[in-house]
């Protein structure tokens, strides 16, 4: 076996065995193009490492789960962790890191190195995106190699990379991962240079930043740009960067560190340093026989190459494809921190503000043509919010999972979501809903006689008190019957709200799973990994993960109130075309009842019902497989929860099925023996919930709603994630 | 989106690409029994035929209770069976076939296995069908789906 080459050793057959970025630099050596010092830990390596440890048979057993058609992204991104975390608790087998340990060290002796991805499907002019696999730089010593070497060949398994599944031919049974182990430069000045512009092929584009490029590539530090005609090496435009903070080398990897004085009014290159750049993105054009996109870097006064690969012109298609968008998500540290303050200082205020604002508005007072204009009026703010939703508070949930990444690498758990346990602690709206419920509850739980008075509708009975604790319940959450949280009054008699407290009251409390002690000691233990000077960020990271957990529950609540208010304008046409004598409005679109409010003499369209085949084969599911996303056993009788009227039925004991849960639903959760719904993925609000109050839960089951019945004896393993039926 | 027609379809390309089926029997005992059979089934997926001599204990077996199951799967012999192959259990009543019945459905049994001619056409050899009950098919290493069947 050939496991480590080093560079000017590589062939020109080697390629599937160094993979793409590997032999580009290979090639760029031999042509006399400045390289860092580079050696190959080959595809061999992997392969190795896969069978020895019986990865590769894991490997395949998670990725063949469920149809990837039918995976949300959530569920390719929780795939993805789960393969990471089999790569990071299975270290190297003895006789492999035998192989490998000497001879890396005899070339790195004690320099940091960078490590990088050298996927043979990558950068070949079919498939070239960058950032599909990890990259490492200033690692140190060579433990840390081997590891990160590791963490290279897990993310041949990225979320990315099983995005792009087919571009890449990715194949358990045949793909495989070489990395590159580089000297790292320490450049003064660094950047990327496009051989070609993307929008403009006569010219060439340069981008450069102080320090190492990390920051330039991530996107954290803004790069000054250079604009050159490619025919007469001229400059066409310099664009300076607003220059305050550069990369620099961090204890085991980078930091973001303030520019010190001075530096900032410095352009990173001079012009015939721009030039020189632009002739060397030119000769690694004419070495390839194609336009290039370069990184390099300037250490003293010397030019060196760190990769280059073609440039890829996107189609339309391409630039539309939605796994740009979700590509986009993975935000960075210093990123989500600015997220962070827009959302807490303007977003959710603007919501609050948004659903008061519409709730003192009587709609009652508008003439017909009026209401339907005002119909439209709020659904029109109501989608408003809801792109806000998309562009701004999703991508923010990424601080969940960038938190996760780095607790499972310092921390090595078994369980790869026990770093959601350490984010539980944070109070959440709905939870803050359930407890208020739990308070009703415990108090007709103590006394009989208010029990009874209820269960008999006797309300008038009742004592004033609790009638008033009610009715701030209602004011401050809706009564439960409304279909979203913030509908207030649906039913004038909170009849839905009783039942649920009835039902509560009859059993004993739901404990919630997770003890604060044992939260206080996860995070001790987290921060505990970190050194003196790294522990002030990572407990920066933790309060940024917090904020997005807690958010990933109160946007939808807040959210929910405008969409109510949104609901409470139709609602009061559809009430007044009833009037008119129009029948079953309560299945009308919003569109149909401000048409029929506008136009007197319209007849609103009903919604068309889905037809069942009858014949001599019916069809029954015994057992469904999802994602385990609580661990756990349970059985009990399904609830089966279309529509939000079928949750004030729900009786203690039995399982929660769902399409998805949102956490406007999640009074109930105190009631039930486990979760099991459609939408997959660890995040969601039914796992979240899950696994706050340690039930049993089963995510990410097609077709859940359709083929499980209410009634349906269930048993729910979420620790295999199957669903059982009868 | 999961359907009886998808099911179906399932079913129809297994047993095309497969032609042989475990069948289970047991004796007067409850002693269970397991055979390797060469097995066809009808267009509508209601029968599965079955041939053997009416000397074997797979046979004394069905005459003593004609409740059997089989077992038809498209394993491999790779690792990645475990999750790649599916695998139908299938429950339903044995019967031979008399005169009539025996000359419309050799013709089928005949066409997936025409090597089995003379041991099919010998006078002791017994073709069976199998009035299917319930289908269970097991995809992706555990999802279980249950197609019962209308006789």
């Amino acid at each position: 076996m050939n496991l480590i080459i080093p560079l000017q050793e590589i062939q020109s057959d080697d390629r599937p065995r160094v993979g793409g970025k590997c032999f580009a630099l290979a090639r760029m050596a031999r042509s006399g193009i400045a390289v860092p010092d580079t050696v190959c830990v080959t595809a061999e390596a992997y392969d190795a490492y896969v069978a020895l440890t019986g990865l590769r048979e894991r490997i395949l057993l998670e990725l063949s789960r469920k149809d990837f058609a039918d995976m949300r992204w959530e569920e390719i991104w929780d795939a993805s962790l789960r393969i990471r975390n089999m790569f990071l608790n299975k270290p190297i087998p003895p006789e492999l890191d035998a192989a490998l340990r000497d001879p890396l060290e005899s070339y790195f002796s004690d320099a940091g190195v960078v490590v990088r991805s050298s996927a043979p499907a990558e950068d070949s002019s079919s498939a070239s995106f960058a950032g599909l696999h990890e990259s490492f730089v200033n690692v140190q010593g060579i433990d840390a190699i081997l590891e990160h070497v590791r963490l290279v060949w897990a993310s041949l398994w990225s979320d990315a990379a099983l995005l792009y599944r087919q571009e890449l031919g990715l194949d358990v049974d045949k793909s495989t991962m070489a990395v590159v182990v580089q000297e790292i430069v320490i450049g003064e000045r660094s950047g990327v240079a496009f051989s070609q512009s993307p929008t403009d092929a006569s010219q060439a584009v340069i981008e450069s930043v102080h320090g190492l490029n990390q920051g330039l590539v991530d996107g954290t530090v803004e790069p000054d740009q250079w604009v050159l005609d490619r025919a007469t090496r001229m400059f066409i435009s310099h664009k300076p960067a607003h220059r305050d903070q550069f990369i620099v080398p961090g204890p085991g990897g980078v930091r973001l560190a303030p520019l010190p004085r001075g530096m900032s009014n410095l352009a990173p290159l001079s012009d015939k340093e721009a030039v020189a750049v632009f002739d060397l993105a030119l000769r690694s054009e004419k070495l390839f026989g194609m336009p290039q996109d370069m990184e390099w870097t300037f250490r003293g006064e010397e030019l060196i190459a760190l990769q280059s690969r073609p440039i890829t012109t996107l189609s339309d298609d391409e630039v539309n494809d939605e796994r740009r968008w979700y590509l986009s998500l993975r935000r960075s540290f210093e990123n989500l921190k600015v997220l962070r303050r827009k959302i807490e200082r303007e977003l959710i205020p603007g919501m609050i503000e948004e659903a008061s604002r519409l709730a003192e508005q009587d709609v009652a007072q508008l003439s017909d043509p009026e209401l339907a204009h005002e119909i439209e009026r709020r659904l029109g703010i109501h989608e408003n919010w809801v792109s806000v939703y998309w562009s701004e508070f999703i991508p923010f949930a990424h601080g969940i999972r960038l938190f996760g990444q780095v607790y499972n690498d310092t921390v090595r758990p078994e369980d790869p979501y026990e770093f959601m346990d350490l984010l539980g602690a944070t109070p959440m709206a709905s939870m803050e809903r359930n407890q208020a419920l739990e308070d009703m509850a415990a108090i007709i739980r103590d006394n009989p006689i208010l029990a009874e008075e209820l269960r008999t509708q006797a309300y008038a009975d009742v004592d004033l008190d609790f009638l008033t604790r009610v009715d701030d319940f209602v004011q401050t959450f809706g009564d439960l019957s409304c279909s979203i949280t913030g509908g207030v009054a649906c039913d004038q008699v909170p009849g839905a709200l009783v039942k649920i407290l009835l039902e509560m009251a009859a059993h004993p409390p739901a404990e919630t799973h997770l003890a604060l002690t044992d939260i206080q000691a996860l995070e001790k233990r987290f921060l505990s990994r970190f050194e003196e000077g790294e522990r002030t960020q990572a407990a920066e990271l933790l309060d940024l993960a917090r904020t997005s957990y807690q958010l990933r529950d109160d946007d939808n609540i807040y959210l929910g109130r405008i969409q109510a208010q949104a609901l409470a304008a139709v609602d009061a046409g559809k009430e007044r075309i009833e009037a008119r004598g129009v029948t079953n409005v309560d299945g009308l679109e919003a569109a149909e009842v401000a048409k029929a409010l506008e136009d007197p003499n319209y007849v609103p369209q009903p919604r068309k019902q889905e037809e069942k085949s009858q014949a001599d084969f019916t069809m029954k599911a015994r057992q469904l497989i999802g994602q385990p996303a609580g661990p756990g056993i349970c059985t009990g009788k399904a609830r089966v929860i279309v529509s939000t009227a079928d949750l004030t039925d729900f009786k203690y004991g039995e399982v929660l099925v769902c399409d998805a849960v949102d956490p406007n639903m999640t009074f109930v959760v105190p009631l039930t023996a486990g979760i099991v719904e459609r939408r997959g993925g660890m995040l969601i609000h039914g796992a979240i919930i899950a696994r706050e109050y340690g039930l049993p839960c089963v995510t990410g089951v097609p077709d859940a709603v359709s083929l499980i019945r209410t009634g349906d004896p269930l048993t729910v393993d979420g620790y295999l994630g199957i669903v059982t039926i009868g | 989106m999961e359907s009886p027609e998808r099911v179906k379809s399932i079913l129809q390309d297994l047993f095309a690409a497969q032609s042989l089926a475990v069948l289970a029997t047991h004796d007067d005992d409850g002693q269970p029994y397991a055979s390797l059979m060469a097995f066809a089934a009808t267009d509508d997926l209601k029968l599965l035929l079955i041939a053997t001599a009416r000397s074997t204990r797979k046979y004394a077996n069905l005459v003593t209770d004609p409740r059997v199951a089989l077992l038809i799967d498209s394993r491999s012999n790779r690792d990645s069976d475990i999750h790649r192959a599916v695998a139908v259990t299938v429950l339903g009543k044995a019967e031979e076939l008399k005169e009539d019945e025996r000359d419309r459905l050799v013709g089928l049994y005949l066409s997936k296995h025409p090597h089995l001619e003379e041991f099919v056409r010998s006078p002791s050899c017994a073709l069976i069908q199998v009035k299917v009950a319930r289908y269970y098919l097991v995809s992706k290493f555990q999802e279980v789906m249950e197609l019962h069947v209308r006789q």
